[in-house]
């Protein structure tokens, strides 16, 4: 069970797909719904929704299109 | 009683009983060549795509308990239990960055469970133990919670006897037949119904968030008249918007509850069963659209104030069972036929997460108990079996939460749970990008987070239900000596100290040269992707996890 650690292979550096700068959006959509201030209103209400309420559903849009982006920008291209 | 609602039962049962059938048929549903193996019982066969995993991870995440205790939640408090949305943001965007290298190193070694994970990369069986340990624990409640669902249905629709067996009946038949399925067809049951409890439910709140607000006058109105009602009401907390005391709360406990429920053993489950990294990715971007859901489903809770529901009686003279609120609601509003289908979606609803809870239960047992203490050469196929044998143990035993233990408490063991369950952040979560932690150190943070969270828990009384201990999850500052009415999220503080305890140990024991065992995953393994040709062959896979590919 304690068998020496095989060595890295040298195609590791060309799957490394995870280090990639737009990962770092990722962070707009776990920070920015956890900001009360942003959304912790009465008004302006939309469609009779106080802000706290509708504001808070569309994070759920920002996080999607974040998420989206992200995926569409680090999703695997070329030849494997 | 039961006669005023026979429609709505009849709707109920047959939902209930198709469902059923189709947990059965699963088995030979994408039918594997070899059922008497874990990957294929407990894991579907790691085969599941985009749509499978969609409904099976949103089946995971959504369970009939967040239809009925989200809304009562918003019923009884207001904004603070609008947090379920905020959390079911920021879990995604966690999950895209961190599972996704869970699924990799354990597609390539095979694992089934974290704590296989925490095995292999510490080199510490203990560690791995009480991973499993506290896995199996924190998922016992939630199952039991999933009952809780159930049984606010039934009650509603008159379904109660007045001795324990006969109130109790419809949940253990109900529990029976799930058992049964999910023995025989293992992941493969709850894949395959979810698809039908998601439609229900899409179909249900749909319609409810359009007639309802149609019926009472308007969102503005059903706003207006929650907010009148927690004007009026004593308590410090309620309201429509946060006060300057809870949002400190709202944010932490939203924080937290994301981090403990991709923590969560059956969401791991359910994360490792598909076919790919991509499938993982694009389903981050696609479920929170189930968001979007809870967000509605939450709102129900306003919309009962607006209708002027009165919760039915709870167990204890003088309580009332704050989750029989959507059920009235449906009741009240909605033809007979059309309260059964919202039933249906509800007790539906409850099956799916519970299967995959006792399915990621057992998976725990199995690998990380089962085969590492009793019987280190087991075959793939005993494997098999004793997975199959505790889901229906860890079935019996959430039941026998339900009937013998006031529902209730049920509840505040799923508060403990989400606690514990927190306590394996360093190891699983961090242990996923960095293996600087000492395995020592981490056991010691385990059970310092532990202690404290423990501890916290123990001192959150509520006056309004009287309770002195394990009254929620929100820790007054104050008991720290800040002075202040603030209060924060018990587990964000556990984890906190958990992360501390571990960092300093390590730095000591580093000092002290303490051997730390060897990592048996290389850096390479956290970005493998299906068709890797380096992933142990399907035969020897289970062999030993720990063992390691031939470069």
């Amino acid at each position: 069970m304690a068998a020496p650690e095989p060595e890295a292979p040298t195609s590791a550096r060309s799957r490394a797909k995870d280090h990639s700068p737009w990962n770092w959006l990722l962070f707009i959509p776990i920070v920015v719904p956890l900001i009360p201030a942003f959304f912790n209103a009465d008004s302006p209400r939309l469609f009779g929704f106080p802000r706290f309420y509708w504001l808070q559903l569309a994070w759920i849009i920002l996080g999607v299109a974040t998420t989206t982006l992200v995926y569409q920008m680090t999703k695997k291209r070329g030849d494997r | 009683m039961m006669r005023d609602h026979l429609t709505e039962i009849i709707v109920f049962t047959f939902l209930f009983l198709l469902v059923s059938a189709m947990g059965f048929v699963a088995a030979r549903w994408r039918a594997p060549r070899d059922m008497a193996h874990l990957d294929e019982w407990g894991l579907g066969g790691r085969n599941f795509g985009g749509w499978i995993t969609w409904f099976l991870v949103g089946g995971d995440l959504y369970t009939a308990y967040t239809f009925v205790a989200v809304p009562a939640l918003v019923f009884g408090a207001g904004a603070m239990g609008f947090f379920a949305v905020p959390y079911t943001i920021v879990i995604y965007p966690l999950v895209f960055l961190v599972l996704c290298r869970l699924w990799s190193v354990s597609h390539r070694h095979g694992y089934v469970t974290p704590a296989d994970f925490v095995r292999n990369r510490f080199d510490s069986p203990i560690l791995a133990l009480l991973v499993a340990i506290t896995g199996i624990l924190a998922t016992m409640p939630y199952i039991a919670l999933q009952l809780v669902g159930i049984e606010a249905v039934l009650k509603t629709m008159g379904v109660t006897g007045e001795s324990t067996i006969a109130r109790h009946l419809p949940i253990i038949i109900a529990f029976a037949i799930l058992a049964a399925y999910t023995y025989q067809s293992g992941l493969r049951a709850p894949a395959l119904i979810a698809f039908v409890k998601d439609s229900l439910i899409y179909i249900v709140i749909l319609v409810a968030v359009i007639y309802l607000p149609y019926k009472l006058g308007g969102w503005g109105d059903i706003f207006n008249a929650a907010d009148a009602k927690f004007k009026a009401s004593p308590a410090p907390g309620d309201g429509i918007l946060l006060n300057a005391n809870n949002q400190l709360q709202y944010i932490t406990l939203a924080f937290g509850s994301a981090l403990a429920l991709f923590l969560y053993p059956h969401s791991i489950t359910g994360v490792l069963a598909s076919r790919n990294r991509d499938v993982i990715k694009r389903n981050m971007s696609a479920l929170p659209a189930y968001s979007l859901l809870l967000g509605l489903i939450a709102l129900l809770g306003y919309m009962a104030i607006a209708a002027g529901v009165k919760p039915l009686p709870g167990a204890t003279q003088g309580s009332v069972d704050g989750n029989t609120v959507v059920p009235l609601l449906f009741d009240q509003q909605f033809p007979d036929w059309f309260a059964g289908v919202a039933y249906a979606a509800i007790g539906i609803g409850a099956l799916v997460p519970a299967a995959i809870m006792s399915i990621a239960a057992a998976n725990l047992f199995t690998r990380n108990i089962y085969r590492e203490y009793l019987k280190r050469d087991a075959t793939p196929a005993q494997e098999a079996n004793v997975s199959k044998i505790t889901s229906l143990v860890v079935k019996v035993g959430a039941v026998a939460c339900i009937v013998f233990l006031d529902p209730q408490f049920s509840i505040d063991l799923q508060l403990i749970g989400g606690v514990i369950i927190l306590q394996t952040l360093p190891a699983v979560a961090l242990g996923l990008y960095t293996r600087w932690f000492h395995r020592t150190a981490l056991i010691a943070g385990w059970a310092a987070g532990m202690a404290m969270g423990m501890w916290m828990l123990y001192q959150v009384a509520n006056p309004t239900t009287g309770k002195k201990h394990f009254a929620g999850s929100a820790f007054p500052l104050s008991e720290f000596g800040f002075d202040t009415k603030k209060t924060i999220y018990v587990g964000i503080v556990a984890v906190l100290v958990n992360l501390a305890v571990a960092a300093l140990l390590t730095l000591v024991l580093r000092a002290a040269k303490v051997a730390d065992g060897v990592d048996h995953t290389t850096p390479d393994d956290y970005f493998a992707d299906e068709g890797d040709p380096r992933v142990v062959p399907g035969a020897e896979r289970d062999a030993d996890s720990a063992r390691e590919p031939v470069a």
